[in-house]
């Protein structure tokens, strides 16, 4: 065999490039997905795994059995339809909070000092290193019952019985708005200390006033920001587990939850499959819209 | 009176809400009294008795060795990613390869977890591996999702790279492997330190994917935690929780540190370059 040919057959440098992230990323990302659309349509089963297989070879055919039961199962009890609607709600409603809040965050961060800059990221980021379930603790100490913003309202006087907070859905408003609030900053940040000072300039000399050029110009401007703040904080919240366990009570549906405990505590691993499934159907339209923004980012050289 | 506007009262207001949970928790951490929201002097009680429970300090080397190893791979893999993203154009699969970078950082963890747990179920009975769960199914767990955080922030400095010295480098004959590991990586190295700590602190702290894919005896710290915070607020969680707040709060400032130090070398050189030119335009002219 002469050498050129045998170097045809080894990958050349550009394919193991490409090929080893590619391959991680399918084997442990994208493959175990088509594994729970899998494992969805099989049968529970008293076994190890606690599951049947959708196809068997007896006889030379292939047989494979699709069994629907689980996703009938999901429309026919309101409590997992109520588990969809409410996560809907609460990522809705969180990701609206977070912009109102975040947005003149981000703008104040990017009209800031060169180095104040720095050191104002630096303490937006910190957060999001540290532990989301020892942030969402921190808040269970603040919002209990005798715990201390009760305390502080009672010592003011402005009322006289403890508020019951935690365990309520608000308190579960409170710790996604907390923990999520960076992955909205950042985002706009990164979009608004690009924008052009001058457009704001002619706009005020042609007689603009500030609240018109911002409205007419910087937030238009910021769209793609705005888009991959909101997706980074709707979808992982549509799935949140931690949150409203800790802080959440007993009026608190929301799907993550309801899926840890039909795996976890009734072991029903296809139900909790098609759980997943619809789940990431939901999901598909804003990981789609997330995943172009993210790609124009990352290509386009400005 | 532009310093007092909206929006800077909001980002300070932002920040006080961002940092006064986590302050109160410290300063309760060092509370002497049993109940946790009576105040009952200072005490270091708490971070005592840390260091005789056995469980917990085992499930604090587990979750470091853990955090190490996904450090290292998911810098090497998403560097790598990053390198693919933003220099090799032209690809069969490139938007598929896009969209697998990044879906992880929005992915919700249950999700992630639940896939991955039934991939190594099936694995295990296809091909017999992994024979049990442990360090290393959290490790690949955690590696998945740090190297799209590595892969982000390496991929934004790779684009402000100036192109023309990897180039020049290749007219003089330097194989590709070489400029990148003689000159890519050099310049790059701010962010792939800063990419390493973010995937060191993210992996410490992930709960949702170590509960799904650890088997028995391999319980993390956050795992560790979360048991016992269910059971509500306690004096010893407090601590725990104030020296991971310490940890992270190490390996943020020095991500930072080394961030702004290499900026600060680049600043110099460039300036260090144009003052030389300037000066031999200047002897130039005079002779």
């Amino acid at each position: 065999m002469k050498i050129g040919k045998l170097k045809r057959y080894l990958p050349r440098g550009r394919h193991v490039v490409i090929g080893v992230p590619f391959l991680w990323l399918f084997l442990f990302f994208l493959l175990p997905f088509f594994i729970v659309l899998k494992i969805s349509f099989a049968e529970a089963d008293v076994a190890i795994p606690p599951y049947t297989e959708i196809y068997s070879w007896a006889e030379n055919q292939l047989q494979i059995v699709l069994n629907l039961g689980n996703y009938i199962f999901l429309s026919e009890d309101e409590l997992y339809l109520a588990a969809y609607l409410g996560s809907l709600k609460m990522a809705t409603i969180s990701t609206l909070l977070c912009l109102l809040i975040g947005y003149p965050m981000a703008y104040a961060i990017a009209r800031a000092s060169k180095e104040m800059q720095t050191t104002l990221l630096l303490l937006i980021m910190m957060p999001t290193w540290t532990a989301i379930l020892i942030r969402v603790y921190a808040w269970m100490g603040i919002l209990s019952n005798n715990g201390l913003l009760n305390g502080f309202l009672q010592m003011l006087g402005v009322i006289n019985e403890p508020l019951q907070i935690l365990n309520t859905n608000l308190a579960v408003y409170i710790g996604v708005v907390y923990s999520y609030l960076p992955f909205m900053i950042l985002p706009l940040y990164a979009n608004l200390v690009k924008h052009d000072h001058s457009l704001l300039e002619a706009a005020s000399d042609l007689g603009s006033s500030t609240f018109n050029s911002f409205w007419k110009i910087t937030v238009p401007l910021s769209k793609n920001g705005i888009v991959a703040g909101s997706m980074l904080v709707f979808i992982p919240v549509v799935g949140e587990f931690v949150i409203p366990e800790l802080l959440g009570g007993p009026e608190t549906l929301m799907i993550g939850k309801v899926l840890w405990q039909e795996f976890f505590n009734n072991r029903d691993w296809p139900v909790a499959s098609a759980l997943a499934v619809v789940m990431l159907a939901i999901l598909i339209v804003p990981i789609i819209l997330f995943n172009r923004n993210q790609a124009k980012e990352m290509e386009g050289r400005a | 009176m532009k310093r007092f506007s909206f929006s800077n009262f909001m980002l300070w207001a932002g920040l006080a809400f961002i940092y006064l949970p986590m302050l109160i928790m410290v300063i309760y951490s060092f509370n002497a009294s049993k109940l946790v929201t009576v105040w009952g002097g200072w005490s270091l009680k708490w971070y005592a008795g840390l260091l005789d429970n056995n469980q917990l300090m085992g499930s604090v080397l587990r979750s470091l060795e853990i955090a190490c190893y996904t450090a290292i791979a998911a810098v090497a893999l998403g560097t790598v990613a990053a390198f693919v993203l933003t220099r090799v154009t032209r690809f069969k699969g490139r938007t598929l390869f896009g969209g697998l970078v990044t879906a992880p950082l929005v992915m919700p963890e249950v999700i992630t977890g639940l896939s991955l747990l039934l991939l190594f179920v099936a694995m295990a009975q296809l091909i017999g591996w992994p024979a049990e769960r442990g360090v290393l199914t959290i490790w690949i767990a955690h590696t998945t999702f740090c190297s799209a955080y590595v892969a982000v922030v390496v991929s934004a400095r790779l684009r402000e790279l100036d192109l023309s010295i990897e180039e020049a480098a290749m007219d003089l004959g330097a194989k590709p492997w070489k400029v990148f590991f003689l000159i890519t990586i050099p310049m790059i190295a701010p962010s792939l330190a800063a990419g390493g700590m973010m995937s060191f602190a993210l992996s410490l702290d992930d709960l949702v994917l170590a509960s799904f894919v650890s088997g028995p005896g391999s319980t993390t710290l956050p795992m560790e935690v979360f048991s016992a915070v269910r059971l509500g607020v306690k004096p010893e969680i407090n601590a725990v929780a104030s020296l991971i707040l310490l940890t992270v709060s190490i390996f943020t400032f020095f991500a930072w540190y080394f961030a702004r130090r290499a900026e600060e070398k680049r600043k110099r050189a460039i300036q260090q370059a144009m003052e030389e030119t300037t000066s031999e335009t200047w002897s130039a002219k005079a002779a």
